[in-house]
């Protein structure tokens, strides 16, 4: 019994002590303690975004994703303040941006979690920098509930200061749409397979949209008439799993489990014995993949 | 007993009626299914080639070179017309969206006009650079709100049956957010009517050829087993399930897999020397408790740990906590686009999530490369004097035609859009621009 107390004082000593470091950390170090580097996401960009934006270096939106647009600002300001140009946020450049701007965290945060237009130049009044659009206020509440279901950010920060980022990474040349329209063949397609399995049936998509003898789009191979069963039967349309969009993103970054394939049937239900004829190349959970 | 056969008769003849009515009903099914496919297909169409046209219409006004210019307007061109036929296959008879499709046809126009001159005699003057200007910022905010519509579509499942149907009826009430979007996009094309008169990395091989780069002896399939339990870092062989590749494989291989619980594993090595092609890792990944820079850390160290050598980091980028980082082979301070590797790292504990080194082992070799023909300073003038140039690296890519090229490679901006640019360092060739971007808003975030 008392052992059981001891321990439940001790869970929560060490629970007391890592709240404290958290908290108090914070305000004295204005980023954390990470270097901040290209593609990066999360609260520590926002904070990057808008001390370069005070300092007049960073004139994109501060959306909390490290693009290059805030990689030539901070390439701009490593030069203009004398520190080595390697555009990564080290603890140096931290250090000098800190000392050189002001970063006005509540103010960012509720224009971020408002959805409004804002800028954060230092010199002007913070009235003057924000201009709220009429339909996104009334569904602030809302934007909020979508942001943690999607965040993309840094979950790290403390829940009730959190802002997320309001933009996302997007492999070069897609959007998140398409990917969602693959997302949404690939569950119709291959739910129920192994991972793998479902990376392989986009990198199959991805192969026939690169192959000259197939349409060129993602669109156009998928909807391609008799070339996929689930959109010839509506199940295309079924709302797709989180696996299935992160198996669509392994295969646009360019894992091919597949080995090529351009085709890929399930043996059991295969009616067409054209494609037995294909040479096959392995199979993935139920279905064979084939040249 | 006529009582009991007619009885029969007529169960017979409901269950026969039964089926008939069914089967007309899953019929009429299938060719809905069939139309409302139709219909998305050139809706996500639109999109996806209003995106494009976007893009090379802005890589137009960062390009220098004539040669390169007209191939350029060209490709414009035929995008147009292709966006032009997936607006005529849209169920939009009974809405105006004449001012889409006139937009469309100006750029059209124009591109065609541009392309069939001599670009060498006589080049775009300023008033076409202009309208060029103003094309590529009308084709941007007309994306913008097709992407929008586009992730409602998808979002909620919307059918263009429905619009349809809510066409034909006139019903003010149905909330139609497909028509509501599309005169929002059709208002905004009016807007300009007036005025304007007037893959993923590239530079990457997308050619197959045989693997050049497969060194050792052939292993057999113990052997794979044991390279599988280094790279999954796994004690147990007992849990490793290995096949090999059939005829159709482009080089044999063995698939290693494995089941942990929620954790399940997948490998790729060659026969031939037993290397890692392709390697996927996938569990749930807990809250972020390390950098997209240390993950970068342990992505060289994966890398090292596998025999990589010279390989430089390309891009870094983080999709929800998962670090994806690109790596290209550093020849002498040259790197080579085709030798290219991708690893995941897991931004929780820093595991290794996946890798990709298909490219690496097609492409890699030990390549003779010249003296450069021209100095920087040279290659920097056959750049768009518009375009700020901010780095400079050298490179070897694969041009348009598939051969390999040693270039100069320039990263700058313009208009606040970042461009790769490549200058054949022999003659001077613009190779290749390339319009870069990589983060979009969180649609989700704002409607």
């Amino acid at each position: 019994m008392t052992n059981k107390k001891m321990y439940l004082f001790i869970i929560i000593g060490f629970l007391a002590i890592g709240l404290q470091t958290t908290h108090s950390a914070k305000p004295v170090n204005a980023f954390t303690e990470q270097v901040i580097q290209h593609g990066a996401v999360g609260e520590d960009v926002i904070e990057l975004q808008a001390r370069l934006q005070y300092l007049g270096f960073y004139n994109g939106d501060i959306d909390g994703v490290f693009g290059w647009s805030t990689y030539w600002a901070l390439r701009n300001f490593q030069y203009e303040f004398g520190i080595e140009i390697d555009g990564l946020a080290g603890s140096e450049t931290k250090e000098k941006l800190a000392a050189a701007s002001e970063f006005n965290r509540e103010f960012v945060k509720n224009q971020i979690r408002q959805g409004n237009d804002f800028t954060h130049y230092g010199g002007v009044d913070n009235e003057k920098q924000s201009e709220s659009s009429p339909d996104n206020n009334n569904d602030a509440n809302n934007n909020n509930a979508n942001n943690n279901n999607n965040n993309t950010a840094n979950d790290n920060a403390d829940d009730n200061a959190g802002a997320e980022a309001t933009a996302v990474n997007v492999p070069q040349g897609y959007s998140q749409n398409d990917i969602q329209l693959m997302a949404n063949a690939v569950n119709g397609e291959a739910r129920g397979e192994p991972y793998v399995g479902q990376v392989a049936v986009a990198a199959v998509i991805l192969n026939r949209v690169e192959s000259s003898t197939f349409p060129n789009s993602v669109s156009g191979v998928i909807f391609e008439p008799r070339a996929f069963t689930a959109v010839a039967d509506g199940q295309i349309w079924l709302t797709p799993d989180e696996t299935s969009r992160e198996a669509v993103l392994d295969a646009i970054n360019g894992w091919d489990p597949s080995g090529n394939a351009q085709y890929y049937f399930n043996p059991n239900t295969a009616t067409s014995d054209w494609i037995w004829s294909r040479p096959q190349i392995k199979k993935i959970g139920k279905h064979i993949f084939a040249k | 007993m006529l009582r009991w056969i007619l009885i029969g008769v007529l169960t017979l003849g409901i269950a026969g009626v039964g089926f008939w009515g069914y089967q007309e009903h899953q019929e009429k099914n299938a060719v809905l299914i069939q139309a409302e496919n139709n219909y998305q297909r050139a809706f996500h169409e639109l999109s996806y080639h209003m995106d494009l046209l976007h893009d090379k219409i802005g890589t137009a006004l960062a390009m220098n070179s004539k040669e390169r210019l007209s191939p350029q307007m060209v490709e414009i061109w035929r995008l147009t017309s292709e966006a032009i036929s997936d607006v005529g296959q849209l169920p939009l008879s009974l809405m105006p969206f004449n001012k889409t499709e006139e937009f469309l046809a100006n750029i059209g126009d124009f591109t065609y006009q541009t392309s069939v001159r001599d670009l060498q005699e006589e080049p775009l003057n300023d008033k076409e650079v202009n309208t060029l200007q103003n094309l590529y910022e009308q084709s941007g905010e007309l994306k913008d709100e097709l992407r929008q519509v586009q992730h409602t579509v998808l979002d909620e499942n919307l059918r263009w049956m429905d619009v349809q149907l809510a066409l034909a009826t006139q019903d003010e009430q149905s909330d139609n957010t497909i028509v509501d979007g599309f005169e929002t996009v059709e208002k905004k094309v009016k807007g300009y009517a007036e005025s304007n008169t007037d893959s993923a990395l590239t530079g990457t091989s997308s050619e197959e050829h045989e693997y050049q780069n497969l060194t050792g002896e052939t292993i057999n399939q113990e052997e794979a087993v044991k390279r599988g339990q280094e790279l999954f870092n796994v004690e147990n062989a007992n849990n490793l399930n290995v096949t090999e590749s059939g005829k159709g494989a482009d080089v044999p291989i063995y698939s290693i897999s494995y089941q942990n619980g929620n954790k399940n594993g997948y490998l790729d090595i060659t026969k031939q020397g037993g290397h890692p092609l392709t390697l996927l890792v996938n569990r749930d990944v807990q809250e972020q408790g390390i950098s997209l820079n240390e993950g970068l850390e342990k992505a060289k160290d994966y890398l090292e740990q596998y025999n990589f050598e010279d390989m430089d980091v390309f891009t870094s980028n983080q999709f929800d906590n998962v670090g994806v980082y690109s790596f290209l082979y550093n020849q002498d301070d040259v790197r080579i686009y085709s030798d290219a590797i991708e690893l995941k790292v897991a931004l929780d504990d820093g595991e290794l999530l996946g890798l990709t080194a298909r490219n690496y082992f097609m492409n890699h070799k030990e390549r003779d490369i010249p003296e450069p023909e021209l100095s920087i300073e040279e290659a920097k003038e056959e750049v768009n004097p518009e375009v700020q140039i901010n780095e400079e690296h050298m490179a070897v890519i694969d041009n348009d035609i598939g051969e390999e090229v040693f270039v100069y490679e320039f990263l700058g901006v313009l208009d606040n859009e970042t461009y790769r640019i490549f200058i054949n360092a022999m003659d001077g060739t613009e190779e290749k621009v390339e319009k870069l971007d990589g983060t979009e808003i969180n649609y989700a975030s704002i409607s």
